[in-house]
């Protein structure tokens, strides 16, 4: 316990003594003697946080990738010059195959660059003078950041000013087409500053980048807002309509695939006019004696309104009397986007019919009666 | 203390400007140096202009020697004073920029950030003027990284922070054993700051001048270093203060 306490402090010393920037290797010597226990040697690994890889490191890891690369393609017998990663994790699958479950358990070889985490590189130069003029703040990159975005607002209102002592200031100025995008959201920030950024951070851009673009001037820094803009995906028709095709007789059919829990089915629409459904050779309504099947599917030509007009062909295989009714649902409604708009393909969509059903029957566990069902619990 | 390259006294730029004021109006009053207040010692006259400050809250009692007068709502600051402390900063600013050490520019006052930052970048010095993070300079190892180095010198261009407290900076300074130059108006504590300049840290023109002198000071400095070292190959700094 004493020589605890006696090594505390001369850590202690130690510390206060580099903090006054006047390293003493003698006295550090002093202080490692005082403590010669083993047991007290030993590092608190976790406190030093995530291992640190120095970039000569990661330099010598990318050479050895590249060299290794060359060796994998010889030993393929492929040209080493143009070998890709999707050829390089082709051999690798070939040369080491793995029956492991967990995709991320395989082997791998990837460049040394999306394997190591991405690190800050040492801040300062040989004279211990940082090289970024906002290093003593902590957050030098965002600071800067904010920084240069309030200079380019100053510089926006300065142009202004000079135009309206000119006499130039226009009410309708050239304005930045936004288009549908959003702001970076923080995580795309934090990665693009390659630093962390606390909430109040994150809002402050926001409020300086929304008072850039209230002012009416500021077409000038157009280029630099939309690099802060990312462009919002349209959500809906991701869709493939399948193509519409003309048979022997001239009729226009199209054909699609649908899927529920274990049913696999297709069905071929045809625009005849008459509404007669056959489902495996068989008339719909012996295979589905249910209303309810049946009602699942008449239900995409009753939501498109052309309950009387198509002919269906189905066939389906798998699965229960609901499940097959499910999938020749989804099936029907996948055809009937090519004989109709796109808005009501996206109406189709909305009210879900174009949605294949994620459930599928869960595992039962080991040490439980069935997937949920825990067994009987007995007091005693 | 000796400076090196000359005498600072003609050397320090005071640009004056001399602008007359209509009205005194608290907080809106403004002025520069004019070079006939460095060389004259009662360069108080009732024409000369002069810079008032504003008592928002209880000017500091600490404040009472460098203050030329004080009425209910104004504290005059005694130029003479001011000029003699802002001749040693300047000297002390340049002696550091000279032995090429880390000089620190700290203000809180957001409507100067941008100035300040400005500034310490055409210096190539640094500066600081978000939200202090507790430990940036006592826990300077374990927020920074092992190795890092400390500034050598701080200089507060507004001594306050935005709740009108004095700098953590200020105190911290003084645990590490870092020299201090600040600016203190007179609802500041001068105590702790190894050289106190009083003056306004309100007005825009202020602050202006203040941070045009120290980056001249400093530029000047880091170019005498340069001459220095091309004349004589590595200098030593010690044999300069001659």
């Amino acid at each position: 316990m004493a020589a605890s306490r006696v090594c505390l402090v001369g850590t202690l010393l130690g510390k206060s003594i580099n903090c006054a920037s006047t390293t003493n290797p003698f006295t550090l010597q002093l202080c490692r003697q005082i403590c010669g226990t083993p047991a007290l040697h030993r590092k608190n690994l976790a406190s030093l946080g995530p291992e640190k890889f120095t970039a000569e490191f990661i330099q010598k890891q990318i050479e050895e990738f590249e060299i290794g690369k060359r060796h994998l393609a010889n030993m393929m017998g492929e040209d080493p010059e143009n070998f890709t990663q999707e050829d390089i994790d082709r051999s690798i699958a070939y040369l080491f195959p793995s029956g492991l479950f967990e995709k991320k358990a395989r082997p791998l070889m990837k460049h040394p660059d999306e394997i190591f985490p991405k690190q800050k590189a040492v801040q300062w130069g040989p004279d211990r003078r940082p090289f970024h003029f906002l290093f003593y703040t902590g957050k030098q990159s965002y600071y800067s950041f904010m920084h240069e975005l309030y200079g380019k607002v100053l510089n926006i209102e300065k142009h202004q000013d000079r135009l309206r002592a000119k006499g130039l200031f226009s009410a309708e100025p050239k304005q930045i087409s936004l288009g549908a995008s959003r702001w970076l959201t923080k995580e795309e920030l934090e990665a693009s500053l390659v630093e962390t950024i606390s909430t109040q951070d994150y809002q402050r851009f926001i409020q300086l980048m929304e008072r850039m673009l209230s002012m009416p001037y500021c077409s000038l820094e157009e280029e630099f807002i939309l690099r802060h803009r990312q462009q919002l995906e349209a959500q809906s028709m991701h869709q493939v309509v399948p193509p519409l095709q003309k048979d022997d007789r001239g009729v226009d059919f199209s054909a699609a695939e649908g899927r529920r829990k274990t049913s696999k089915s297709s069905v071929v629409v045809r625009d005849c006019g008459s509404g007669c459904i056959t489902v495996n050779g068989k008339d719909y309504l012996h295979y589905f004696p249910v209303l309810q099947d049946r009602e699942q599917l008449m239900f995409p030509l009753q939501f498109a309104g052309m309950l009387g007009r198509f002919d269906l062909e189905c066939t389906v295989s798998g699965g229960g009397r609901s499940s097959q009714a499910g999938a020749l649902r989804l099936a029907i409604s996948r055809a009937l986007l090519s004989f109709v708009t796109e808005r009501e393909g996206e109406a189709m969509r909305q009210a879900g019919l174009l949605t294949p059903d994620p459930r599928v029957r869960e595992r039962k566990k080991p040490g439980q009666e069935g997937a949920r069902r825990k067994f009987t619990w007995k007091k005693r | 203390m000796e400076n090196i390259w000359g005498s600072v006294k003609s050397s320090v730029p005071v640009t004056g400007r001399i602008r007359m004021l209509e009205t005194v109006r608290p907080r809106l009053s403004s002025s520069s140096f004019a070079n006939r207040v460095l060389k004259q010692s009662d360069s108080f006259s009732s024409s000369a202009p002069f810079l008032t400050m504003v008592q928002c809250l209880p000017s500091s009692r600490l404040m009472e020697p460098y203050l030329y007068a004080s009425s209910l709502d104004h504290d005059v600051i005694d130029l003479d004073k001011t000029a003699e402390h802002l001749r040693l900063a300047l000297n002390v600013t340049a002696q550091t920029a000279y032995r090429s050490g880390i000089i620190l520019f700290v203000s809180r006052r957001r409507q100067f950030c941008h100035l300040v930052e400005t500034t310490a970048k055409d210096c190539g010095e640094y500066a600081h003027t978000r939200y202090w993070q507790g430990g940036l300079l006592t826990n300077a190892h374990i927020q920074y990284g092992p190795g890092v180095r400390l500034p050598d010198l701080i200089v507060f261009l507004s001594t306050l922070n935005n709740v009108f407290q004095q700098h953590v900076a200020i105190r911290d300074a003084v645990k590490m054993n870092i020299p201090t130059i600040g600016v203190v108006d007179s609802n500041c504590n001068p105590s702790l700051i190894t050289y106190p300049v009083p003056g306004n840290d309100d007005t825009p023109v202020a602050m202006e001048l203040y941070c045009r002198l120290f980056k001249m000071a400093i530029n000047r400095a880091k170019d005498k270093r340069r001459q220095m070292e091309l004349l004589y190959g590595l200098s030593e700094p010690s044999s300069a203060s001659s």
